[in-house]
Formats: structure tokens, C-alpha cells, sequence
């Protein structure tokens, strides 16, 4: 586990504000899409019972389909959100914020 | 029900504690430092710190909870699954890196970062108490429920003895060692359930017509028809309720239900009727416990029950089955489940009714079954509300958890907080998909206590094998060792490091932060174990909502505000988490559960419309927060760290 270890205490992290405000950007953008999605699952359930216990594929019904699809959808958009945010984090490990806003943008 | 102890759980168990025993103290001499003590000198591995997230957040709530509901009401309880997962869609997008960016130990240090406020960290300190102490309640409450099968002693015997070992966990090396006792937890807990479900597939569903359960053949007539038997009156509570009460020659009692409605065919002699298992508690305390279709004059004990009266085109057993094979089948079938009703007498005497009920798989597999949610299939606007505004607090609570905030600051930078988060939804994602198979399959085993809905995923393991019901259960007791050390490590840090060292400016060396961040463990504990033993009868993962609820409302409007408006004062901050607290926390306790779970009183004298106050009170905190920002002078010049994320473009 010599990799995973506890490490020693890491110093300030150098911080971009480009990368900062990209990455909340990024984050809010896929948060309202998966808030949407849930906040179909939540009314369906509420106000459409009915419609959540169809049978929607395989002999299952809407409600379990939908479930499943939800926790799919948060690990999906993880990665995607990992992954837009990860290509942000080599840009700014090479230049400073002041730098990023000189040149125009991190990206 | 009789539960014979298991020593093989107790060996496996104690080789767990003794491993996460022996890691507390290996790295407790590391631990020396506060920020070591309080956020593991932040350098924690990501992968570690995510399967940590895991084992911090899936709780006793989670496993027990969740499973038992699952296995009681269906599909309801994956509700609360799907309500827990998707607030860590909040943690991630939302939260998690500006957390990183602003906090040291707690949460109070980030929503304090830009102000320095002493009013700010005392506000914050005591909602994170009390969410804390509301969280603690149901991980004590499953210790105590776990020690019954396993040792055989009582309930307060298993939330003293979790009690003494995480205090000595969180005492020797703090959230070095929390991590760690997490890790190996969350790990443990995902990769035994995923053993679960794979046995429950491979054993597939199978009917069994034929029970203790089963009354086809018994009315009233031929109960009267015994010799010395005769039917007592429907009067007082018994008026309109659907059962019929036999006396015996003997004196005894034995009760049976009709299984229609109250008023349609009471009376009718030939009447189909369902046997009860009852526990009866007398003026003087005296319980006796009667199973109606078991002959009287014996002792009885509550027998086990869950079963398939019928699949899909008669077919007896469906051999191994396919993730989606299970749930179609079971969809397909007619299930026994059993519900619960009280009936109290003018003297006192309780009969706590357990009943069968048929329902069809399809029905328990939508949303509306468990009594808290039944009114979504109804017109009431009401409780409608109520169950939007549970979901609410789900979605917005994950990310307010004191004691999954301070996650954040074990590992070294934003970056790393992300891909924790990551691995951490992906663990507790798989686990939630679970927790589906592992309550249908507890639903349908022939293995649940009627009695106790948070022993349903352990009893389910033991219809397989003893060796499985061990570790799952051993696994299940280190499911709230390793919550309840995080939690106490939020508390203790808010303790010392927000009153004591900032509000109240005790002047600390680091050593004395230390010790008295142990001592602060070591109260709070003592806390969580009187609790864990006075609420020992209510359902864990209910008890968690209400932390949620709390959480959501006290601090997550502050954190989002302080984030995205740069209008927020410190006025704001200190209003909204103030009213946050005590609006969700009144509401609370006036709601019409608390009433009859907590003060025994009839729930229609609660003062509140619905139980469940996320969705008039996570608004209210935001509202507050603009309003008194609005009416207080701006908050001078910042830094750039907090600065509102989306105006640094600008």
C-alpha cells in the first residue's frame, strides 16, 4: 500500500482562477442536467405513481428502470466531470492564473 | 424471536476490531499534530480517501435501514437509496473542490473563511453538533440491534461496548485512524454485499405455499366449533378493527384478522381468516407472546416470515436467476409480507399485532407502500409535499454532513478532492443498486423478524450460511464503528477548534487542542451511547432523514450563497444557518412522526401539516440569508480564495 499511503502534510495549493471558475462552470452545467433528471424521477413518484409502476422494459417496471438509471447517470456525469476537469488541471500545472488571463483563457 | 448467539460472528468480529484496533494505535503516534489529529495532515491517498467517503457515509442507516425497509415495504425504501446517491451529485459539482479551497478542519472554517466571524464558527459548531448527535442516534441504535443475534445480550450491551471502541479508535489517532477504520469498512461492506446478491441470484426465488401463516381453512365457525371457545365482543378498541378474538377453554386468547375491510363481512361466520403472531403487554409489564394458529397452552416464540405464496405460471422454484430475470419474476408473484398494528385497552394492556398481508411483486416494486409515503397515491397535496420534501433533504443533505465535509481536507489539494468524490460515488452507487436485491431477497427468504425491520439484511445472510450471517454481521458492527468515528472527529473538531479556540479564545498549544479534542471525543460519545439506548425502537434510516433534513437546511443555503453571490454578509451567513437549525429542528419534533414515534401521542394533535420540513425550510435558509445580507453593509474587500467562483472570470 506504499502508494496509498498517508503522506506528510502538503503545502498551499497554487491556485488558477481560470481552472476555479471553469470547473464551477462545468459543475453547475452537469448539476441543473442531473438535477432535471432527478427532479423527474421525485415529481413522477409524487404525482404519477401510476406511470413509475408500468412495466417499461424487460417486465420491469418505469420506477426501477428510472432508479437504476439515476445512480448510472451520477457516475456517468463523474467521470465526464473528471474528465473536462482534468484536462483544466495540466493547462493551469504549467501556468500561473495571472498568465491564463494575459493569453486570454486556460483553454 | 429467539436468537441463539453466534460465536463465529463474535471471533470475526473481533478479528475486525482488532485490526482496526491495532491500525488506530500503529498510527496514532503519528497523529501528534491538530491538523493530523483533525484532517490526517491532509495526506491521504484520493483512491483511499473515496472508499473512505464510502465507508463514512454508508452507514448502519444505509445497510440496515435501507435493506430492512426494502424488505418490509419494497421499493419505497430503494427510494431512500436513489434520495442518498443523488446528493453526491451536489458534494461533487457543487461543493467539493471550493470546500478543499476554503476549510482546514471544519465546516465552520470554510463558511468562516472570508469573514473571520466568531458568530459564524459558533453558529456553525452548534448545527454541526446537532446534526452530528441526530446522526450518532441511529448508528447507536443499530449497535444495539446487532449484539442481540450475535451475543445474545441485550440492546444497550451493543451501543456500549461500539460505544467504548470507536471512542478508543477516535482517541488514539483521530481521523488518521477514522480514515483508515473507513476505508477498510467501505471496502468490506461493498465487496460482502456484492456476495450477497450473488447468492441471492444463484438461489433464485422460490414459492412455499404452506406456513404457520396459512389460514385458508380457519373462520370463525370452526374456532367456535372447538370445544370451550367462544368469541369475545368487538368493543372498546377492538370496535372496527378487523379482527376476531377466540377465547379457549384455558383462558387464552388467540387473535385473527380478517383480512378485508373493517366493515365489510365482520360478522360473516365463514369468513376466510389470517392467523397473528401478537405480543401482549399486561397492566403489570408482563409480555406474553401468542401465535394464533399454534396450539394454545405452549410457549411461543415470534416465528420468522417473508415468503412467495405464488410465482409467475405456477412454477414452485425458478432455479439461478439474472439481475434482471430477479426483479421481473418477483414483479410477477405474489409475495406475503406482514405489517404491524397496535391496539391499546382502557387498562393499560398493549397487543402489538403482527399480520400477513398478500401483495402482488409489482405493487411492492412502485412507490407508495411504506406508511410514510402512502399518500403519494392518494389526492392529499399534503402528502405529496411531504415526500417531495424528504427527497429534497436527501439531495441537498449529503453535501451539508459535517462529518462528510470534513473529508475533504484529508487530501492535499482540489484535484484530489474531485477524484475522491468520484471513487466514492462509484462505491456507494454499486452498493445502493444492492441494497435492492439484498431487500427483496430478505423479503422473500422466510428469514425476517417481524419485530425488527433493521435486522433484515443479517437474518437474510443466515438463511444462506452461519459463516455468511458472521461476517455480514461483523461487517454491519464495523458499518458503525466507522461512521460514529467520523462523526465524533466532526463533533470533537467543532468543539475545539471552532468554540473552544476561536469563539471562546482559549489560547492552545497544538498538544492541548489534542487532548482536549479527546476529551471532547469521549463526551460526545458517552452522548451517543445514552441516545443510541433510549431511541432503541425506532428505524435507523428514518432516524437519518431527520439528520439530513437538519443538514440540508442549516448549512447548505450558507455554503451555497457564500459561493455564488458575493453579496453574502456575515449577518446573512449567521441568520440562515441559525434559522435553518431551529426551523427544521421545531418542525421536527411538532411533526406528526415524532408524535407518535417519539411521545406516544396521537398524530393528529401535531401542529405541523407533514413530517418532513426540507421543503419549506432549505428555502426559508436561502430567503433568510438574501434577506439579512440585503439589509447589512456589504462585505468589505476579499481574497481570491473566496471569491464567488463564477465572478472570477470577470
Amino acid at each position: 500500500m506504499a502508494g496509498l499511503d498517508q503522506g506528510p502534510a502538503e503545502p498551499a495549493e497554487p491556485e488558477c482562477e481560470v481552472t476555479v471558475a471553469r470547473n464551477a462552470q462545468y459543475g453547475l452545467w452537469l448539476f441543473a442536467l442531473y438535477l432535471a433528471v432527478y427532479g423527474g424521477f421525485v415529481g413522477l413518484s409524487a404525482f404519477a405513481p401510476n406511470v413509475m409502476g408500468a412495466e417499461f422494459f424487460g417486465g420491469v417496471n418505469l420506477a426501477i428502470w428510472y432508479g437504476f438509471a439515476l445512480i448510472a447517470l451520477a457516475l456517468l456525469l463523474a467521470l465526464i466531470y473528471g474528465w473536462l476537469c482534468r484536462g483544466l488541471s495540466a493547462a493551469s500545472s504549467h501556468t500561473t492564473g495571472n498568465e491564463l488571463n494575459r493569453t486570454g483563457g486556460g483553454r | 424471536m429467539n436468537y441463539e448467539p453466534s460465536t463465529l460472528a463474535v471471533a470475526i468480529f473481533a478479528v475486525i476490531v482488532a485490526i482496526t484496533l491495532g491500525i488506530s494505535f500503529y498510527l496514532g503516534a503519528k497523529a501528534k499534530s491538530a491538523k493530523a489529529y483533525f484532517a490526517a495532515g491532509g495526506g491521504i491517498h484520493w483512491f483511499v480517501n473515496g472508499v473512505a467517503f464510502a465507508g463514512d457515509y454508508l452507514s448502519a442507516a444505509s445497510f440496515l435501514g435501507i435493506c430492512g425497509m426494502i424488505a418490509f415495504y419494497g421499493y419505497d425504501g430503494f427510494l431512500y437509496s436513489i434520495g442518498y446517491l443523488a446528493g453526491w451529485v451536489v458534494a461533487l459539482f457543487v461543493i467539493a473542490e471550493p470546500l478543499k479551497r476554503l476549510g482546514r478542519y471544519t465546516f465552520a472554517d470554510a463558511l468562516d473563511a472570508k469573514f473571520n466571524s466568531p458568530g459564524i464558527k459558533l453558529s456553525v459548531a452548534i448545527s454541526t453538533l446537532a446534526v452530528s448527535i441526530f446522526y450518532l442516534i441511529p448508528q447507536m441504535v443499530g449497535a444495539g440491534t446487532l449484539i442481540k443475534p450475535l451475543l445474545g445480550f441485550p440492546h444497550w450491551v451493543g451501543v456500549v461496548s461500539v460505544g467504548a471502541v470507536v471512542i478508543l479508535i477516535v482517541v488514539t489517532a483521530g481521523m488518521v485512524s477514522t480514515t483508515w477504520v473507513q476505508f477498510l469498512k467501505g471496502g468490506l461492506l461493498v465487496i460482502f454485499s456484492a456476495v450477497l446478491v450473488v447468492m441471492i441470484l444463484m438461489r433464485g426465488l422460490e414459492a412455499k405455499p404452506a406456513s404457520f401463516s396459512t389460514g385458508a381453512d380457519v373462520n370463525v365457525q370452526s374456532l367456535l366449533a372447538v370445544k370451550g371457545s367462544e368469541r369475545l365482543p368487538d368493543d372498546g378498541p377492538w370496535k372496527w378493527k378487523p379482527y376476531v378474538r377466540i377465547r379457549d377453554e384455558q383462558g387464552e386468547i388467540s387473535i385473527w384478522r380478517i383480512p378485508t375491510e373493517p366493515s365489510a363481512g365482520k360478522h360473516s361466520p365463514d369468513i376466510k381468516l389470517n392467523p397473528t403472531q401478537v405480543v401482549r403487554t399486561g397492566p403489570d409489564g408482563k409480555k406474553t407472546t401468542r401465535i394464533a394458529s399454534l396450539p394454545a397452552g405452549e410457549k411461543h416464540q415470534l416465528q420468522t416470515v417473508g415468503r412467495i405464496l405464488a410465482l409467475p405460471a405456477g412454477s414452485s422454484q425458478t432455479g439461478s436467476l439474472s439481475p434482471g430475470g430477479y426483479l421481473s419474476t418477483f414483479s410477477a408473484s405474489t409475495i406475503e409480507v406482514w405489517r404491524e398494528e397496535t391496539i391499546t385497552e382502557a387498562d393499560g394492556t398493549k397487543h402489538v399485532i403482527y399480520y400477513p398481508e398478500a401483495k402482488q411483486g409489482s405493487d411492492l416494486l412502485q412507490p407508495g407502500n411504506l406508511p410514510a409515503f402512502k399518500g403519494i397515491r392518494g389526492d392529499k397535496l399534503f402528502d405529496k409535499l411531504n415526500f417531495l420534501s424528504l427527497m429534497l433533504a436527501l439531495f441537498c443533505g449529503t453535501a451539508s454532513l459535517p462529518h462528510i465535509l470534513i473529508r475533504y481536507y484529508t487530501v492535499k489539494d482540489q484535484a484530489s478532492a474531485r477524484k475522491s468524490t468520484i471513487v466514492g460515488i462509484a462505491c456507494i452507487g454499486f452498493f445502493y443498486v444492492l441494497t435492492l436485491y439484498i431487500g427483496l431477497g430478505a423479503m422473500t427468504s422466510g428469514s425476517l423478524d417481524p419485530t425488527n425491520s433493521n435486522m433484515a439484511a443479517p437474518l437474510l445472510a443466515r438463511s444462506f450460511s452461519e459463516w455468511l450471517f458472521a461476517v455480514i454481521s461483523a461487517i454491519a458492527f464495523t458499518t458503525v464503528l466507522g461512521t460514529v468515528s467520523g462523526l465524533i472527529v466532526a463533533a470533537s473538531g467543532a468543539v475545539v477548534h471552532d468554540l473552544m479556540s476561536s469563539v471562546w479564545q482559549f489560547q492552545m498549544t497544538d498538544y492541548e487542542k489534542v487532548r482536549s479534542a479527546k476529551w471532547a471525543s469521549v463526551v460526545v460519545g458517552i452522548i451517543a451511547i445514552v441516545l443510541g439506548i433510549l431511541f432503541e425502537k425506532m428505524n435507523v434510516s428514518y432516524l437519518v432523514g431527520w439528520a439530513f433534513s437538519i443538514a440540508a437546511s442549516a448549512n447548505l443555503p450558507s455554503l451555497v450563497m457564500l459561493l455564488f453571490w458575493k453579496r453574502t454578509t456575515k449577518q446573512g451567513i449567521i441568520a440562515a444557518v441559525i434559522v435553518g437549525m431551529v426551523s427544521s429542528l421545531t418542525w421536527i419534533l411538532l411533526s406528526d412522526d415524532t408524535f407518535k414515534g417519539v411521545y406516544n401521542l396521537p398524530p393528529s394533535m401535531a401542529p405541523m401539516p407533514f413530517s418532513q420540513p426540507g421543503i419549506v425550510t432549505i428555502p426559508l435558509g436561502f430567503l433568510t440569508l438574501i434577506f439579512v445580507s440585503l439589509l447589512t453593509p456589504r462585505p468589505t474587500a476579499v481574497g481570491t480564495a473566496t471569491t464567488p467562483v463564477l465572478a472570477r472570470r470577470a
